[in-house]
């Protein structure tokens, strides 16, 4: 496991959620949910739609309080760090940045938050490294090649490319992303996610994914929490994705197959129905 | 051409025209961004109620076209703290905005006889008979803008193109959208007095349409933007001083006719390019 080495170097997690309890209005989205992320830690959180997976990630952020239970991030209360958090949320309206070319998006990941502005002849040795900085973002993702481009002209998968090189400029030590692989391809699903897995690895920031579909992650995650019916479940992969735990979990049958090269097939939860994971398993074996 | 300049309603006109274009072309590039272009529209027939209700009441014209302006950019721009600015039903509401104050307009028309002589002023504007403090008005207005502009510029960017992370790291979106229509019915208030209430709009809405066809970088943007609003500007001037036609008709001509080249030669470059790939 990725993190695993590392856990015993720096003992102090990421996030450490536990018996958190979030109550929008007068319903409870989730209880007593417990997570913990490490650097270089890649976790997807997965459920159905509308289970509260967002929410977690809002609480993390701080921008919504937990009615019961504890939250740390990076060592402080939620929101107490949100510099050093690099977030990517679920449906964006950047269709506005069509006519904007791509590397400044990303460099409003930088500065876009900053007032005021440099008197021109000033600043250049900062100015030099915030270049230098969005360049090696660029790098990383592979997008260096399309980046002087308008960003409404380049594919979904490269403008997830951009998005993604704009949540992680800042260096942060802790990626949140809301449903990434929305409205991708299954290649470019799974070209995202071997970017990512890259990313958490070589950085060393801990990842937390939202996502409803768990086939195009299995292979890259170190954990998953599922979230469901009100409750989370944690934990490595092979403890967590087995049809008694997910049934138990959904309250319905969940069959998790292993195909031949040992990779998993989860089958029967909602919102990733049969026969589109079934056939893509089998033909994109290869990965 | 010199001895155009030698007139001092002339050279008012290339002063108080330049500062107009300045200030256009900067908010103008921003409400494209944000596709108010809509709301932008809305704010510039506010003139028309605003300089109405003006005298009726009695008070100063400029008066009614800032406050009705002011007043507008605020209904437009309202908005519970967890709502964005787009989709269906804010532009249900700007059209619902526009609507009143036409009604209100044609209202108050019947109200007074004496508004039909300002009628015409109010849509084509004073631009030959501008007066020193107009003038000193609207040198200390283009300051305040483009300062103001400077000053928040990057994160009016973020928060247009990104309301949502934009507002997770911090910004104060919803501040930032009222007054951001708030800065453009003012610069619209000052500008419809002297260019009309038909002219508003077109310096508004063309040059950044064709900057954001020529460059994609923001701060390039806006300084093209302005600067084809300046050139647009004095071209008209010229054309209009040695014509018959007004103003107006040589600004919205000459800046379509500029657009259409525009998108005609970089369809035809890039035509070329898929030739030679
Ligand atoms: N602003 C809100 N006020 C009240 N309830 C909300 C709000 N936003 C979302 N919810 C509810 O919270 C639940 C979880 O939402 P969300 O975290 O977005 O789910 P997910 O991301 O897993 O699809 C949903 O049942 C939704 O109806
Ligand atoms: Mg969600």
């Amino acid at each position: 496991m990725a993190g695993e080495s590392h856990h015993t170097g720096s003992p102090s997690a990421l996030v450490r959620v536990s018996h958190g309890t979030v109550v929008r209005g007068t319903s409870t989205i989730w209880s007593d949910l417990n997570l913990e992320v490490f650097p270089g830690e890649f976790t997807a959180i997965l459920g159905p739609n509308g289970s509260g997976k967002s929410t977690l990630l809002q609480v993390l952020l701080g921008r919504m309080p937990l009615a019961g239970g504890s939250a740390e991030v990076i060592g402080a209360a939620p929101g107490a760090r949100r510099a050093d958090i690099g977030y990517l949320p679920q449906h964006r309206a950047i269709t506005a940045a069509e006519r904007i070319r791509a590397i400044d998006i990303v460099g409003l990941g930088l500065t876009g938050a900053r007032w005021g502005f440099r008197i021109p002849g000033t600043g250049t040795a900062e100015a030099r490294r915030e270049r230098a900085q969005i360049h090696e973002a660029l790098d990383l993702v592979g997008a260096s090649h399309y980046a002087q481009r308008a960003f409404g002209e380049l594919s979904g998968g490269e403008q997830q490319r951009i998005l993604i090189a704009q949540a992680i400029v800042r260096k942060p030590a802790f990626l949140l992303l809301d449903e990434p692989l929305d409205s991708l391809d299954l290649p470019t699903q799974a070209s995202v996610v071997a970017l990512i897995r890259e990313v958490c690895t070589h950085q060393q920031i801990g990842v937390l994914l939202v996502a409803h579909d768990v086939n195009p992650l299995l292979t890259a995650l170190d954990q998953v929490l599922y979230i469901a019916n009100g409750h989370a479940l944690q934990g490595a992969v092979d403890q967590v994705i087995t049809s008694s735990q997910l049934s138990a979990l959904f309250g319905m049958p969940i069959e998790v197959l292993t195909a031949a090269d040992g990779r998993r097939v989860v089958i029967g939860t909602p919102d990733a129905p049969h026969h589109h994971g079934h056939r893509h398993s089998d033909g994109h074996g290869h990965g | 051409m010199i001895q155009m300049l030698s007139y001092p309603f002339m050279q008012h006109a290339v002063i108080a025209g330049t500062l107009i274009a300045v200030m256009s072309g900067t908010l103008g590039w921003f409400m494209v961004l944000r596709r108010q272009i809509f709301a932008g529209h809305t704010l510039s027939t506010m003139s028309f109620p605003g300089a109405t209700a003006a005298l009726v009441v009695g008070i100063p014209l400029a008066m009614g076209y800032y406050v009705a302006c002011i007043c507008a950019a605020i209904a437009i721009g309202w908005r519970a703290p967890t709502r964005h600015l787009t989709g269906p039903l804010s532009s249900a509401r700007i059209g619902t905005i526009q609507v009143v104050g036409f009604a209100t307009g044609f209202t108050l028309l019947g109200y007074s006889t004496h508004i039909l002589g300002g009628l015409d002023q109010l849509l084509f504007g004073t631009f030959l008979g501008i007066d020193r403090t107009q003038l000193i008005i609207l040198i200390a207005m283009t300051c305040v803008v483009v300062v103001i502009i400077a000053c928040i510029g990057r994160p009016l960017v973020f928060a247009s193109l990104d309301p949502e992370l934009a507002e997770a790291v911090g910004l104060p979106v919803r501040a930032l959208d009222i007054g951001f229509l708030i800065l453009l019915g003012v610069v619209v208030a000052a500008t419809a007095q002297i260019t009309g209430a038909l002219l508003v709009f077109a310096l508004l809405v063309t040059p950044p349409a064709i900057a954001q066809r020529l460059t994609a970088r923001p701060a390039q943007g806006m300084i093209v933007s302005a600067g084809i609003g300046v050139a647009l500007i004095w071209l008209s001037l010229i054309c209009a001083y040695f014509s018959v036609y007004p103003l107006g008709f040589f600004t919205t001509s000459i800046g379509f006719a500029v657009y259409v080249i525009v998108v005609v030669v970089q369809r035809s470059a890039s035509g070329l390019r898929a030739v030679h790939v």
